[in-house]
This record gives structure tokens, sequence and C-alpha cells, in this order.
């Protein structure tokens, strides 16, 4: 029986799937031909101004295609955007590195170092530039999805280190530094991370001698960085918990140490059990990041937000659901790709062959 | 603890010598100690020069003095002279009524769909999936301005409003519902109301412990509903109904009567109750999955009817998988409320957190009084869900 048949036979097997069927097909035939004719077939796709849009109580994706630039950079000054472009190009680059199916360890692990810490420091200073005759740009100047990618892109990097030794440490046999971490973790978990981004808004000065000048997004990141280091301290204690204490003191009895009984036998092992739940807390970042719009940074949406207030394109409804339907298209694209990705490691875990497999008799 | 011969001996984790291992971990933590408390004295030092350099008041003297904003929606009123004190109530209520509300709606929507992702029709499923998958990988935030900006906000006035069946009515001013009126006579049915009740709970215990002890039914299920509804409707009855509702009705340019709902609430109750429905979802059907099909056949071997099944067999082993991360799913729940702020409705980020902060400028204090609060609001939630679950674990006999 082919696929399509067994669809079809469980949705009539019973009268009361009957009844299920009939109802979400008419509750399909509802909505999708609606939402088709209203954003693709009714939709405006051409002309250079709003006047296109005026009166189309449809699409208008002649609005996303005027204010891409915007929507992609926010203010970030018209002249100066190839520095960025130069930024998401190195970021492609090493990201193929990383990728690249290399056999040798040892180089495997340098392109890793390399691109994870070399892309930061050439990155940094190339968008905020002030030095080599580059124009200086103060980060209220940087917006749009390139600062959510910013934003996910540091609190992943900074967030999963800090996360890891505070899973590590939550768990060490020495009394204080298993409670200092325990706290440290549940205190932030305990907060919304807006209460955390306002934390770092107006606490920050008042805890830093004055005359320490940091701007919004630094506050902004080091609260993304804090919060999130919680969130993967308790995804990476699960996956210290499913450790078999076997393992340990096997490696303790080869004589190693515990940094190289943590780093050669028990990490290897828990990234692999770990994979998906740290996917899915990226997937989580990355939806947060829109939230810095609350404390006044111009990322996406709040670029979205000031499209809509200006006074060209307040001619209806249409221009506000287009908005927010490209914004929806964008995050979906990249969440779904990661969590499908993660609920396909999930399911493939089990049957890899794992390194520490026994030897066939 | 008492060493029996099986209890392994202690293994020493250090290749150290046990009394060097012990002076190592005594010198690292003394180390770590002093930093944390050299980190935290820097700060506090920090602080009280701060504070002294830019004049802040500091104290909780600010609660009693008089507040003198507006806030947008009330369930108690202290009039005029409203202190920061009742603001800070009055927010308080406003995120724990929201939360509840989400709550409610989120539970509820969360069980069809998971159901509804296990259906054996596998277009019910799918339609199921795809509502999980859109809404759990769109930011909440987006949803909500959605739902403010784009689809609340732009609704007709109110002579134009949606109406339902004449009873509430939804416009860009807000969501219209009837009120109750409690007439005199209406303690003695609540009282009949509540009493019933009582009986009913006791039955039930009582239908459980003979169910434990003998593994037969009472059949009791027909007697509790004689005694839940039979009195009640009497008692209303010989008090003449009286429970009336008062119906919003169009009386000029806005509505009249019953009780508003203002749009940032209903917003934020929509997007919270659909984008938690989605992980609900996939915690229950996690939950009813994690039941063996074993168990299933097993109770349909012994001759049970399919509701029998899933009250005896398959509920109260789901429970056990379910409550846990339902749990922490309503705490997250009550932290994804704050995102009140992006449209402005008054909870207590907003209202305490922000406009509080301003006028007192007092950062500090009102910073840890909202934290406090939202911490200690989870801390309740996991209580609660923490007693549920007590009752619906395994009891090893």
């Amino acid at each position: 029986m082919g696929k399509l048949a067994a669809f079809l036979k469980s949705c009539v097997a019973t009268p009361f799937n009957i009844v299920l069927s009939i109802l979400t097909v008419l509750l399909i035939a509802w909505l999708l031909p609606e939402l088709i004719k209203w954003a693709l077939i009714d939709a405006v796709w051409s002309g250079n101004s709003s006047k296109a849009c005026e009166g189309h109580d449809a699409a208008c994706w002649v609005f996303i295609r005027l204010r891409f630039d915007q929507l992609l950079y926010g203010p970030y000054p018209t002249s100066e955007r190839w520095r960025v472009d130069v930024v998401a190009a190195l970021a492609v680059v090493a990201i193929a590195f990383v990728l690249m199916p290399v056999r040798h360890a040892g180089a495997r692990k340098l392109i890793g170092l390399v691109s994870l810490v070399a892309l930061p420091v050439v990155a940094a200073p190339l968008l905020a530039g002030g030095f080599l005759g580059l124009k200086p740009v103060p980060t209220v100047d940087w917006g749009g999805i390139m600062l959510n990618i910013v934003i996910a892109a540091w609190s992943i990097a900074t967030a999963i280190p800090l996360g890891l030794l505070l899973a590590l440490g939550r768990r060490s046999e020495m009394p204080v530094i298993s409670y200092a971490c325990a706290t440290f973790i549940e205190l932030w978990r305990s907060l919304p991370l807006i209460g955390v981004l306002f934390l770092a808004v107006v606490m920050f000065p008042l805890f830093v001698p004055p005359g320490f000048e940091s701007d919004r997004l630094v506050r902004a990141l080091i609260a993304f960085t804090l919060f999130n280091a919680a969130i993967f301290a308790e995804v990476f204690r699960g996956g210290l918990q499913a450790i078999p204490h076997g393992q340990r003191e096997a490696a303790r009895s080869l004589g190693l140490g515990y940094w190289r009984m943590t780093g050669l036998v028990v990490l290897p092992q828990v990234v692999r059990i770990v994979m998906p739940g740290m996917i899915n807390t990226c997937v989580s970042i990355i939806k947060e990041t829109t939230v810095v719009l609350i404390i006044g940074l111009i990322e996406f949406l709040a670029v979205l937000q000031i499209a809509f207030s200006d006074p060209e394109w307040l001619i209806g409804d249409q221009i506000r659901t287009t908005g927010y339907l490209f914004a929806a298209v964008v995050f979906w694209s990249l969440c779904f790709a990661l969590s499908r990705y993660s609920a396909r490691l999930d399911r493939t875990m089990g049957a890899r062959p794992g390194p520490a497999k026994a030897p066939a008799a | 603890m008492s060493a029996g011969i099986l209890t392994p001996p202690r293994r020493d984790r250090f290749a150290l010598p046990r009394g060097e291992r012990a002076w190592r971990a005594f010198a690292i933590q003394t180390v770590v100690l002093v930093l944390i408390v050299a980190f935290l004295a820097w700060v506090a030092a920090n602080v009280i020069s701060n504070i002294a350099r830019l004049n802040i008041n500091t104290g909780f003297s600010f609660f009693a003095r008089p507040a003198g904003f507006e806030i947008a929606q009330k369930l108690i009123d202290f009039g005029d002279g409203a202190t920061y004190f009742d603001v800070f109530l009055i927010a308080l209520i406003n995120t724990v009524v929201l939360t509840a509300i989400a709550i409610l709606f989120a539970t509820l929507l969360g069980f069809v769909i998971g159901l509804a992702r296990l259906s054996s029709n596998q277009l019910v499923a799918g339609v199921a999936a795809t509502y999980v998958e859109i809404v759990r990988n769109i930011p909440l935030l987006l949803q909500l301005f959605y739902w403010y900006f784009a689809v609340l906000r732009p609704l007709p006035g109110p002579r134009q409003s949606l109406n339902f069946f004449d009873i509430a009515f939804l416009n860009k001013r807000g969501l219209f519902l009837p009120y109750p009126i409690f007439e005199s006579g209406f303690g003695a049915l609540a009282l009949t109301i509540l009493a019933m009740l009582l009986i009913a709970l006791a039955l039930a215990w009582m239908n459980a412990r003979h169910r434990a002890r003998t593994g037969t039914g009472l059949h009791s299920v027909r007697l509790i509903a004689l005694f839940l509804f039979v009195p009640p409707l009497l008692a209303a009855w010989l008090t003449g109904f009286p429970l009336s509702w008062d119906v919003p009705a169009l009386a000029g340019f806005n509505f009249a009567g019953g009780m508003t709902v203002i749009p940032e609430f209903v917003a934020m109750a929509i997007a919270l109750s659909l984008y938690g429905a989605a992980y609900i979802a996939e915690i229950v059907r996690s939950g009813i999955r994690a039941v063996p099909v074993g168990q299933i056949d097993a109770a349909r071997a012994i001759g049970l009817r399919p509701g029998q099944i899933s009250r005896f067999v398959v509920i109260p082993q789901a429970l056990r998988v379910i409550l846990p991360p339902l749990g922490t799913q309503y705490i997250v729940l009550l932290k994804n409320s704050s995102l009140a702020a992006a449209i402005a409705y008054p909870d207590l980020m907003l209202v305490f957190a922000g406009t509080v902060l301003n006028q007192t400028g007092q950062p500090l204090e009102v910073m840890i009084v909202t934290m406090a609060s939202y911490a200690l609001i989870g801390l309740a939630i996991g209580a609660a869900i923490n007693l549920l679950n007590r009752r619906v674990q395994l009891v090893e006999r």
C-alpha cells in the first residue's frame, strides 16, 4: 500500500475520523486559499513607491524591496555598509572551513580555533571602525538583521563555554564551587530576559566605578551571555549526568587528571548527548534577539516598526501585515532548519556507532 | 549512613595522595571564595559610592508616597491617592491574572493539539504538527506585534464591533464581556454549591479508596452527579436565580455596562496562549508516547474499554512524564508575560521596573523588588506543580 493510500485510509478509518477529516479540510479550505491569494496572487510585486500598493488589500512586497537595505543594516551608514558585507563574507568562509571534512584531528582543531577566535577579532573592529581611516560607527547605529546576527553569534559563542564551566562547577565535589555555580545558575534562570536586560541597562552604571563607559549594546551583550550561560549550563548538566561513572573511573585508572579526564573522556560523550538541546537553545537565542528592541536597540523588528510609521507608508494595514509576514518567514526558515537538524541528531544519536564501541570478539 | 558490605569503598578521585588532595581542594576553594567575596565587595563599594555621588535616595520609604500616574488596567481601584505600594499591587495582579489566563488557555489548547498530533487520522496529525512547527519557530515578540498591531488595533470602532451572539463584542477599544451581578440570595446558592462540591469530593475519595482496596468501583459517578446538580438547581430555583449578567450594550460612541478587557491584555493573552500551547502540545505528546504500548495491550487483554484504558492506564502514567516539564513551561510563560512592556500592557515589568523606577530614581530597590516578585511567583508555580506531581508519582509497594 502506498503512502498516499495509507494516508487516505487513516482519514476515513472510523466515523469519528471522518468527522475530524471533514472539519480539518473545511478549516484548510477556509484559511489556505485566502492566505495564498493575499500573500502571492493578489500581492503587489512591482513598483517604486508606496503608490503601487495604495488601495490593494494584499501583501505589498514593494515595501520590503524598497526597505530591504534598512532591514538588513538598520541605521548603519550607507557608505560604510561594505564593511558589514566583508564581515558576512568572512563568517561564511569561517563556517565553510569549520564544516570542511578534515581528517587530521590537529588540523580540525586549528581551523576551529582560528575561525572562532579570528572572526570576532577581525569583525568587531571592522564593524566599529575608528582606525586606519575607517569611519567610526557607534553601536547605536548598528541595526537590522545584522544586529540580530551579531547578538546571536556573540551570545552563542560566549554562553556555551561559560555554561560548560558552570555545569562542571555545579557538579564539582568542592562545596564552595558547587554552591557558587548553582546559585549563579538558579539566579539567572529565575529572571525573565527582559528583566535581565533592564538590569543590565539601569544597574550596570551603578555596579562599576564612575568613568567606566559602556554602551547599551555592550550591556545587552553581557546580559545575553550571563542569561544564556545559565540555560546552557542546565543543558550540559543533563549530559554530564548521563555519562556512566565507570567512564570517569576508567579515565582515572589510566592516570588522567581532572582536566584531561573531562576534556578527553567526558566531554566528547557529553557533546554528542546534548547536541539537540544545544541547538534548541540556539534557536531560542535567535528568537530572543528580538527582545533588545525593548531597551531601544534597533534590531530587525524595530526597523520594521519604524518603517511602518513612515508617513509615506501610512497607506493601510497591509503594509504592517506584509512586514510581519516577511519577518516571520525570515525567522521561521532559520529556526525551522535548525530545529529539524536537532531533531535529526536526536533520532540518529542512538544509531550512530560511538567511539567507545567494544571491539568485535 | 551504614556502610554495608555491598556499598563499594569510596574511590579516590585524584591521583594525588589523600592528604595532599584535601589540601589542594581546600586551597582552590579558599581562593575561589576570596575572589567571589572580593568581587561582591568591589560591586557593593561601587554601588555605595555611586549612590552617594549621584545623590540617589535609598530605602523603601517611597512605597508609602503617592504615585500620581494612571494605569490602564486596574483590578483594584485605590482612587486618586494611590501610593507606590498600591501601584505595585495593581501591577503584580495584572501580571498574575495575565499569566493565569494564558496558562489556562495554553494548557487547554496544548492538550488538544498534543492529542491531535497522536491522532490515527494522519490529516489531523499533520495539521497539528504544522501548527507546532510554525508557532515554535517564530519569535514570540513578533507574534505579539502581529496580534496587537496588525489584528486588534485595525479593528473597527465600537459601532462596527465584531458581535459574538449579542453577548460579547470586540473592537479597537478592547473586548467587552458580560459581568456577573450577584443578587440577594446568591450567598445561599453559593453555600449550597460549595457544600455539594465537598460532598462530591468526599464521595470521590471514598470511591477511590474502595477501588484501591478491593479493585472494584462503587459506581458512585451517578450518585456524585446527583449531589452536584440537583440541590444547587433546587436552591437556584428557590432563591429565584439570583445571578444575572450585566451585558455590554452600545450607548452613544462606546459600550456601557459589562466589563472591558483592554486590547493589550487580549493581544498578550492570545499570543502567550498560542505560543505556550505549541510547547505544551509537544510535552503532552511525548508524555503519552512514553507509555509503553504493552501497557495498553495488557489493559485491552483484561477487557478494559477504551475510555477505561485512557482513564486508568494511559493518563496516570503519562501525567508522571508530563507534569515536571509542564511546570517548567508555566514558569516560562510567566517570564514571557514580561514582554508586555513592548505593547504597553501595564504588567509588573512595565509599571514597576519602568515607570516607578523612572519616577523614584531608585533602580536598586525597584529592580530587587521586581526580580524577587518574578522569582517568588515562579517558585509558587513550581511548588504547586510539585504538589500535584507528588500525587501522581509512582508509589512503590
